[in-house]
């Protein structure tokens, strides 16, 4: 990583990947990609690429750590080891131990766990490439993921993050953008029910920029979303009959 | 690996309808307002081996941060500042439900928060703490311990932090050699340089109300929690939600404007204490 920060909005007003501020990476999203998992997901921002998969309802060894009234949902957010520049060691890191927490709490929201007392949900999140908004990918693949196992939801979560850049709110920020940026804020939604489920905030925003860059991160959910939707349907569409 | 909580206190769970009816009527079961901080108080250094230190009682939530600082490398993308650490211990003695071993999710996430909180605006000047550029600074170490939890650990620990960071002093560096930095550690030369200061406020929501610095008992039912980090500046420098349900949009206006007034009670207080430093450095347990 040089020391030099660079330009991160040029004269016209555009990103370093020449995306407007308020503009998503292309997306990429297909579920069912996974033969083993009862419910799975690939999901892509740009670079970033991650893949879900969902394991259960299903029993749980020890019991002890099940609930008597609803299912548990257990998390992994984890980073292949060649998913960055240097290698990431395959130990769980600090951050991805938080990661794990925040992504399954976004979940908790979502999940009717009490149709499964005595089970675990098992999400596991695979980032195999690192470009900024991993943990966004991840959960957006993840309400994927769950909805494609069949496991009943009060909504999908849709996520993104927004960042500050060279004074510009920018929608999905990238790892550049992330690096040399004022501000990451990660906020993910069940867009039907208006509920932020995910929300963090590395930087600094006036109290006035935050409410902008919720209402861009809003934006941005709204169309993720719309691609979750038009993906479950490429898979689970009913076909007429000839 | 993060799972469900399964070990959570059975007996607030029922208290939740108490919880919830006393809300209504605009008030808590330890008597607060809903907009309320239990009472805080502090005692400053009170461990002098540490380079600085501070104990915070809020409520009966005890927290004590020691800082230490030592000489250490820089980090390799970072060759012209100092090294900010912080850590977070829920030391058994703390809580029946605290097990020895390393920081669970939660240790490392109100770690993670603080840390993020004083990073962010840069509170702490990293690049005044350079030694040998590129070769040796000052390490800071920011460890936070719980020792008594009755909830809100992170504006605890976040106040505790900010207190024992203001009172903390560098080393006097005896003799430069090449590349050999020999310190005093029992000599406290310069006050570490920070520029402003930082609190966090956790609100927490339950059914469609909301309320400031939930205890222990309130923490385990609610729906959902959020902490803001505020600067001295009044701008928002850190943001973390936790916890099961989710805020609407436009319950997110109220608890950031909520956030902000409580920021400036809690930034005069700490201006108040650290005007009067032996007011506030008799024991308080």
């Amino acid at each position: 990583m040089s020391e030099e920060k660079p330009k991160l909005i040029n004269e016209e007003g555009l990103r370093v990947d020449g995306r407007r501020p308020d503009e998503l990476r292309p997306l990429r999203m297909e579920v069912g990609v996974l033969k083993n998992a009862d419910g799975s997901a690939l999901v892509a921002f740009g670079n970033t690429k991650v893949i879900a998969a969902v394991y259960g309802p299903r029993e749980i060894h020890p019991r002890h750590l099940t609930l008597p009234d609803r299912a548990i949902i257990r998390c992994r957010y984890h980073m292949a080891p060649f998913s960055t520049s240097d290698r990431k060691s395959p130990a769980p890191s600090r951050r991805e131990i938080e990661l794990s927490k925040v992504v399954r709490e976004a979940l908790e929201a979502t999940i009717f766990t009490e149709l499964y007392p005595r089970t675990t949900i098992d999400v596991f999140i695979e980032v195999l490439q690192a470009d900024g908004g991993t943990r966004t990918a991840g959960l957006t693949a993840a309400a994927l993921a769950v909805a494609d196992a069949g496991i009943p939801m009060r909504d999908l979560v849709a996520a993104v993050a927004v960042g500050k850049v060279d004074g510009v709110l920018v929608l999905d920020i990238n790892e550049i953008e992330d690096e040399y940026g004022e501000a990451d804020m990660p906020v993910a939604m069940m867009p039907s029910l208006d509920k932020v489920v995910l929300l963090q905030l590395n930087g600094v925003l006036t109290p006035e920029e935050f409410k902008e860059a919720f209402k861009l991160a809003k934006k941005g959910i709204m169309e993720i979303y719309k691609m979750q939707k038009e993906a479950l349907f490429r898979k689970y569409r009913i076909l007429p009959q000839a | 690996m993060s799972l469900t909580p399964t070990q959570l206190p059975i007996i607030p769970r029922l208290k939740r309808e108490t919880i919830l009816s006393l809300a209504r009527n605009g008030t808590r079961i330890d008597g607060r307002k809903l907009e309320d901080y239990r009472p805080i108080q502090v005692q400053l250094n009170p461990v002098n081996k540490a380079e600085g230190s501070a104990l915070v009682k809020l409520g009966d939530t005890m927290v004590l941060t020691g800082i230490k600082i030592e000489v250490g490398e820089p980090y390799r993308d970072r060759p012209n500042e100092g090294v900010l650490q912080v850590h977070a211990e829920f030391v058994p003695l703390a809580s029946p439900s605290f097990e020895p071993g390393p920081p669970d999710e939660n240790a490392i996430e109100v770690a993670r928060v603080i840390d993020r909180s004083l990073r962010e605006p840069k509170a702490v000047k990293l690049d005044e703490l350079v030694i040998i550029p590129g070769k040796k600074v000052w390490v800071v170490f920011n460890d936070i311990y719980l020792l008594d939890h009755d909830g809100n650990v992170i504006d605890a620990g976040m106040l505790a932090s900010m207190l024992a960071l203001n009172m903390a002093k560098l080393p006097k560096i005896v003799s430069i050699q090449d590349d050999n930095v020999v310190i005093d550690k029992t000599v406290k030369e310069k006050p570490l340089p920070l520029s402003l200061n930082v609190v966090t406020v956790t609100i927490g929501k339950i059914g469609g109300y909301f309320i400031v610095d939930p205890n222990l008992e309130e923490e385990v039912i609610l729906d959902a929690k959020i902490t803001i980090a505020i600067d001295s500046k009044g701008r928002i420098v850190g943001m973390q939600k936790t916890g099961f349900e989710g805020f609407r949009t436009n319950e997110l206006d109220y608890i950031i404007d909520l956030a902000l007034k409580k920021a400036r009670e809690l930034h005069e207080f700490l201006e108040k204490v650290l005007k009067n430093p032996e007011e506030f450095s008799k024991p308080i347990a």
